[in-house]
């Protein structure tokens, strides 16, 4: 809980002092593009975030979103399905993806980084392949009005996505802190063997967070698909497994297992959100987008690491 | 047998070693000599210092008291690498041989030749590597890769490794553990030819007792960290070791009679584990029973409560709960009819050291504790305390820091055991199984956690299986003592017939002298 306050504080100070550089901060339109944009890297950074609280990784997430992407828009535009109908292929398509891998790493006993490395590459490639390289689209919406104002519109001026991730992580937040299920996690990712001699089932919980971290994916896809409204099967999605990551390491979750917040990894995509913002609103020039991330988050696990370490002491 | 350090001096004295771990001494005034092409075979029980006392030879330990004499000079051993300049090289229990590499790379690991400075002398490897398999009649080629050797040819590796640093004192830890018949006697031959042919002095430690009398020059025991006497060549036999290696025979009073008339809890019939796949081990387990398993280590009883446990379930062989056959393939099938286990390895098995000792207690029931009361399976924080307090006082933990919200690793390791006992208590268990239940337990905490043990069995009629090294813990505590050797079962002992020279006989596999049951 400390960790969380801290961050928090930080990603406030973060807020405050863009918004004295830049009043446009502030602004409606810039805070609500924020918040969907927070909503839509939270939903499968909640979910890469339970991956490595078991001590696994998901790299997979990023190609997901571009095969799922590009199905979707087949799918409405092409075959012209229900909108109800392709929603429900396209989430359950992603966790059968997640539970593909879960059952590769739990059942063949290889290792999760192996397994959804293989699948960053293979979605890809799928993806490319089945819209033969085009960029894919929406057109007018006709037929799907419904749905595509369901994915972009808002609720008192909150856009949809930020609404989205608001009740998706009060649930996991149940789950993960209040749940046995959650307890479980946790013991889980700091010592599976002791897991396992008092009877629970760890296999069948490590399957279970890939099949979670898939499924999010899924829902994922839909509001950045909406979002972009184009997909470019080559582009589309490129990095987010590592935003994702990212966010939950900023927000308190230990590669190595058995720590992490579902408070911490929503900060950390906060935080993400926010410097991304700063980059454009301070006119630092975008080629240096992923080197200003990559320090800051360098930084941020550094004096974590450093603070963790006087505290101990 | 204390030469004086002239001309004549051993080749390796060590005199006085004291060596205390915290309050307990491991070794207390321990001397040993070896001359040179002399085999001097260590002997003692678990526990009885042999692996201290070569961890200080080999610069593992510092001793807190006594000195070290090569060839009658004083010399501080302070590293492996210390060692190996004086020519000492171990052969340890486990094989350190890398089964990734040939059997040239196996032998100059850590020490290759360099050409150039930096490029490996392949040629040279294979040269010095095909000359010393020569001397060790091992008929293999040093490019075979070690994957491909048997367990013994891996050991003869480790020799010739020994021998490449040109050593003039080899110690071998338990060397013939994992070999076969055949395979031992080649091992001891070649043992004996280091000595004759090339006057190389060995210090060979094994519960083995058949393969010292064949084998060794001299013997010394050590028992409780200490001195028990030494044996020359004419004296050693097996019934002369074992007496060196208990040492009294004291007459113990059991804690209780042993009941017949209680009920059969747990029977196990011709079970098969996967360490000893060819023997099969049955016996009976009565409520309000201790029952307890001695034996060597290695001898297979872990593996044993493991399969019974579900954590390595059995090849075949059935376990019955209070008649009833049940089939256990993992931890929570033994749980849900009611059987618990203590591991071995608390630190890795037994806690999950950074939680709060609360989390610790309840993991294992959290989920009878929730899930009948909502659908979400939530933990009622509130119950969970009161608990997981009130499993913690039954198990008579004292925690320094007088909360259990405080991580497991804040607890001394008797603590920290009472607190592995709470988390099962606390599932009300029918059968509890404890795999050495005081290991690096302090004395206070032991009795604590022994009349607990009592208080399980005898007032609340709880079947107790209890694995233990240390032969007091098993003679105090147990009501039937069971002994395995190699994955058998060699005999069971009750009342006087338990000593602790009647256990050790059956451990090294000698004579069955116990009634079965």
């Amino acid at each position: 809980m400390k960790k969380e306050l801290g961050l928090l504080i930080l990603l406030v100070v973060l807020c405050g002092t863009v918004a004295l550089l830049n009043h446009d901060f502030l602004s409606a339109v810039n805070l609500q593009n924020t918040a969907r944009l927070i909503g839509m890297y939270g939903i499968f950074s909640l979910g890469l975030g339970f991956v490595i609280i078991t001590g696994g990784i998901d790299l997979s997430v990023g190609s997901v979103l571009a095969l799922l992407g590009v199905l979707l828009s087949m799918a409405l535009t092409e075959w012209r399905w229900p909108a109800a109908v392709a929603v429900l292929f396209i989430v359950l398509m992603g966790v059968f993806l997640g539970t593909i891998h879960g059952l590769f790493i739990t059942r063949v006993k290889l290792q999760p980084f192996i397994v959804t490395l293989c699948g960053l590459l293979f979605y890809r490639g799928l993806a490319r392949f089945i819209s033969r390289d085009e960029t894919k689209g929406f057109g007018d919406a006709s037929g799907f009005k419904g749905l595509q104002e369901a994915l972009t519109g808002k609720i008192f001026g909150v856009p949809m996505p930020f609404v989205f991730l608001l009740f998706l992580a009060a649930i996991l937040a149940v789950v993960l802190h209040r749940s046995v299920y959650g307890r479980h996690l946790l013991a889980l990712g700091r010592n599976e063997e002791a897991a396992r001699y008092v009877g629970i089932a760890t296999d069948r919980i490590t399957l279970s967070v890939y099949v979670l971290s898939g499924g999010l994916a899924g829902v994922a896809a839909l509001f950045v698909a909406f979002y972009t409204n184009s997909v470019s099967p080559s582009s589309h999605g490129n990095f987010y497994e590592l935003y994702g990551i990212a966010a939950a390491v900023l927000g308190g979750c230990s590669l190595r297992g058995g720590e992490g917040s579902v408070g911490g990894i929503l900060i950390g995509t906060a935080l993400l959100q926010v410097l991304q913002n700063l980059v454009n609103l301070l006119g630092i020039p975008s080629s240096l987008n992923f080197a200003v991330m990559g320090a800051v988050i360098l930084i941020g696990v550094t004096l974590d690491q450093l603070l963790s370490k006087r505290r101990k002491a | 047998m204390n030469p004086s350090p002239e001309s004549d001096a051993p080749l390796l004295a060590m005199r006085g070693i004291t060596k205390r771990f915290g309050g307990v001494a491991a070794l207390t005034d321990v001397s040993l000599s070896v001359r040179r092409g002399e085999i001097l075979a260590l002997i003692g029980e678990n526990g009885a210092g042999k692996s201290t006392l070569m961890k200080v030879l080999g610069g593992v330990h510092r001793p807190d008291a006594g000195e070290l004499l090569w060839e009658g000079q004083p010399v501080r051993i302070g590293s492996v690498t210390d060692a190996s300049r004086l020519g000492i090289a171990f052969i340890h229990q486990e094989l350190t041989v890398l089964d990734n590499l040939d059997v040239a790379g196996n032998v100059f690991l850590g020490r290759e030749p360099r050409r150039n400075g930096w490029l490996l002398d392949r040629a040279k490897m294979e040269e010095v590597t095909s000359g010393l398999l020569v001397r060790l009649g091992l008929n293999v080629a040093p490019t075979t890769p070690v994957a491909a050797l048997s367990l013994a040819q891996r050991q003869m590796v480790e020799i010739a490794r020994a021998l490449s640093q040109a050593s003039r004192l080899i110690i071998m830890d338990e060397p013939t553990a994992s070999l076969t018949p055949a395979e031992t006697d080649r091992l001891l031959e070649v043992t004996r030819d280091l000595r004759q042919a090339q006057g190389v002095s060995i210090i060979y430690i094994s519960h083995r007792l058949g393969e010292i009398v064949r084998l060794a020059d001299r013997v010394t025991g050590l028992r409780d960290g200490k001195n028990a006497g030494d044996l020359t060549r004419e004296e050693i036999s097996q019934e002369r070791m074992v007496r060196l290696m208990v040492g009294r025979d004291i007459l113990r009073e059991r804690s209780e009679p042993v009941r017949e008339d209680l009920s059969v809890r747990l029977e196990v019939r011709d079970l098969r584990t996967r360490r000893y796949p060819t023997r099969t081990v049955s016996f009976t387990l009565r409520a309000g029973e201790i029952l307890g398993f001695a034996g060597l280590v290695g001898a297979g009883r872990t593996e044993l409560a493991e399969a019974v446990f579900g954590i390595a379930p059995p090849l075949s062989g059935e376990i019955l709960l209070d008649g009833q056959p049940r089939s256990i393939r993992q931890p929570h099938d033994a749980m849900a009819a009611g059987i618990a286990l203590v591991p071995e390895d608390r630190r890795r098995h037994g806690l999950i050291l950074s939680l709060p000792i609360r989390e610790n207690i309840t993991l294992p029931s959290l989920r009878d504790l929730a899930a009948p009361k909502s659908l979400l399976g939530l933990v009622n924080p509130g119950e969970e305390r009161t608990v997981a307090g009130e499993a913690a006082r039954r198990a008579d933990v004292r925690s320094a820091a007088a909360t259990i919200e405080a991580p497991a690793t804040t607890l001394s390791g008797g603590n920290q055991q009472k607190v592995v006992l709470a988390k099962w208590l606390a599932r009300q268990p029918r059968v509890v199984i404890l795999d050495e239940p005081t290991r690096g337990v302090d004395v206070g905490a032991k009795a604590q956690i022994y009349e607990r043990i009592r208080k399980l069995a005898h007032e609340e009629n709880v079947a107790i299986w209890v694995i233990s090294s240390d032969m007091e813990e098993v003679l105090t505590l147990c009501d039937r003592i069971a002994v395995l050797h190699e994955g058998a079962i060699t005999g069971f002992l009750t009342g006087s017939e338990a000593t602790e020279e009647s256990i050790m006989r059956l451990a090294v596999g000698q004579g069955a002298q116990g009634k079965n049951v």
